[in-house]
């Protein structure tokens, strides 16, 4: 093909009544379950030259609990997706980076077959999951050395590459990801010299600490982080310091721990260049599009689910969460979707304790549907009630026994009752989801 | 002898003192119920673990292929099942649930496949 065939872009391959951007667990449960809602022509865009996102380097068991009932691996997990998309007509295409995306659902991608692609869909599910926060976002000072990874990069090397980062390693951050990292390196030969994380309490699963660190005898050191990375070419080792209750590394508790590898496992960062590129509006905290109940972001038809929407602990809600978006995106093409941006709104907003919600906003309709709040809190809290409050009255209460900022949590709102407690939508006030003092 | 065990059944992760000698366990405090009761007192007797881990492939699109024992083993013999698993070469197609070490270690757990894997034509 010559060159100037797709140049410029306004090459159509095809139009499809939805699209989904990412394959992951969210996109491919959001595309089988907008399959048996009977969508035709759905497309999935997945980067990776397979589907099944982030799950195909987690080959770890304790995905699926809660859909499955049963403890599976990661990989395990996606194909139990994967191998039903087979069975379908639903349009995959791998290899393929969507690029650029305009509000009004025309997307530009490239792939290795067709080159520059224009894809027009009636509507668009965001699933493109997060990637993880590195060393740049961190400024640590010192040595700009190789050896250092994210923990994500490392297990994408040692469970789909078979190849070993190091041979020494210390990991700074005691999220999930890191911890069973720490056992898998120390399973492959590796020795893992600690795991350093500047809260007063771990970031993971119990769980993990038990499984990965414990089992192991790898220490972890609470309250303390890495103040400076050393080596010429390669790292050699980092200097260590405890952190006052301001975070502040305190003099004199430095330490020397001398290693050839650095994993940092310091959160995830929902990627959203797209969807700001498409001009939809986002929510600061979580660092993903701004939605409603149905998952819709400001943007008619589109709409976003899984880790691109916020990150979730759980595989489980996100493969929940990407059926409600094809659900939502079924009505909208449908044309069936009430015509709810003539409804009232009202803002949700975190109150006393929270430190995000999700949905940030809820149309009014008097009807009985049920509204699933999630929202994760600031601090951790032991044995407390969490409240929806609407005009100062309680509209639903949730006992929580254990309430951390590393594990989501939601509550049940029904509709009729905001309707009733708003003056059938005239008196408009925030929801406030908060902890009770 | 005392042993301290975070109780992992749960999201209360229960802290359980267990006083345990060579004749069993004498005494246990902490938990909030059976369950707790039940996972204190395999960790103590016999604790299990599922492994999960990766063995070499040939001929497949990457160059490991994930594993994991099909049911838990114990712990005990982590490194011997690992050091098992390292030896295996396997070669594309494998296909998830495929047996690759029967009854490893003589543990009765079998190490399968966990992945599904084409054969990929070399040029
Ligand atoms: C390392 C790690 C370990 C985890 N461990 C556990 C666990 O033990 N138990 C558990 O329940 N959960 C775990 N989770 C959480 C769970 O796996 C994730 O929440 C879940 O995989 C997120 O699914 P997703 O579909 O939203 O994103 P992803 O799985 O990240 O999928 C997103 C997909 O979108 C594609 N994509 C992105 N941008 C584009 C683009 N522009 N064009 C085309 N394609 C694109 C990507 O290639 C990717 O395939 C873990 C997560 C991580 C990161
Ligand atoms: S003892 Fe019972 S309540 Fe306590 S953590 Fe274990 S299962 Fe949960």
């Amino acid at each position: 093909m010559p060159i100037h065939a797709c140049w410029g872009g306004t090459r159509v391959v095809k139009e499809f009544n939805l699209v989904i951007i990412g394959g992951g667990p969210a996109g491919m449960a959001a595309a089988l379950e907008a399959y048996a809602l009977g969508i035709k022509d759905i497309a999935i865009l997945e980067r990776d030259d397979s589907l099944g996102g982030i799950l195909k380097q987690c080959i770890h068991n304790g995905f699926g609990l809660h859909v499955f009932k049963e403890e599976l691996t990661g990989p395990e997990y996606a194909l139990r997706f994967s191998e039903k998309i087979k069975d379908t007509d639903i349009t995959v295409l791998l290899n393929t980076m969507v690029i650029n995306a305009e509000k009004n659902k025309t997307l530009y991608a490239v792939n290795p077959d067709f080159g520059f692609m224009t894809i027009k869909a009636k509507a668009v599910i965001l699933a493109m999951g997060c990637r993880e926060r590195s060393r740049g976002a961190l400024r640590i000072p010192g040595a700009n050395v190789a050896g250092i990874f994210t923990a994500g990069t490392a297990q994408r090397f040692v469970n789909m590459e078979g190849i070993l980062p190091g041979t020494k390693a210390v990991i700074l951050g005691s999220g999930d990801i890191g911890l069973i990292m720490a056992r898998r390196m120390t399973l492959e030969g590796i020795k893992v010299l600690g795991v350093y994380e500047i809260m007063d309490y771990p970031g993971g699963l119990t769980r993990n600490i038990v499984q990965c660190l414990d089992d192991f005898n790898i220490p972890l050191h609470l309250s303390t982080t890495i103040v400076k990375i050393h080596g010429i070419g390669r790292v050699t080792g980092v200097t260590t310091a405890k952190v006052d209750k301001n975070m502040i590394p305190i003099k004199g508790t430095e330490e020397y721990v001398e290693c050839d590898t650095l994993l940092l496992s310091v959160g995830l960062i929902p990627e959203n260049e797209l969807t700001e590129q498409m001009g939809v509006g986002m929510y600061q905290v979580t660092g993903g599009a701004y939605v409603d109940q149905d998952l819709e972001t400001d943007t008619e038809g589109i709409f976003a689910c899984g880790n691109v929407l916020h990150v979730h602990d759980l595989v489980d809600y996100v493969t929940m969460e990407g059926q409600k978006a094809a659900r939502s995106a079924k009505a909208y093409i449908d044309e069936s979707m009430e015509q709810k941006k003539t409804k009232p709104e009202i803002k949700v907003v975190p109150g006393n304790g929270l430190r995000y919600v999700l949905p940030q906003h809820i149309y009014l309709k008097d009807n009985d549907e049920k509204i699933r709040v999630f929202f994760r809190s600031k601090a951790r809290y032991k044995d407390v009630l969490v409240r929806a409050l609407i005009n100062n009255e309680v509209i639903a209460k949730k006992k929580v026994i254990r309430l951390i900022p590393s594990e989501m949590e939601s509550v049940e709102i029904k509709a009729s009752d905001l309707y009733i407690k708003t003056d059938n939508g005239i008196n408009l006030k925030d929801l406030v989801i908060e902890v009770e003092q | 002898m005392k042993k301290d065990i975070i109780c992992i059944v749960c999201p209360k992760g229960c802290m359980i003192h267990v006083d345990y000698d060579e004749n069993g366990i004498n005494s246990m405090e902490g938990y909030s119920c059976k369950r707790g009761i039940d996972y204190a007192t395999a960790e103590i007797l016999s604790p299990t673990r599922m492994i999960t881990s990766s063995v070499k492939i040939d001929n497949a699109k990457y160059t490991v292929c994930p594993v994991k024992t099909s049911c838990p083993v114990n712990k005990d013999k982590i490194q011997d099942v690992m050091k098992n698993i390292c030896c295996v070469q396997v070669q594309a197609p494998v296909k998830q649930g495929d047996v690759i070490i029967k009854d490893v270690c003589g543990t009765g757990a079998d190490i399968i496949a966990t992945q599904t894997l084409e054969e990929e034509k070399q040029l």
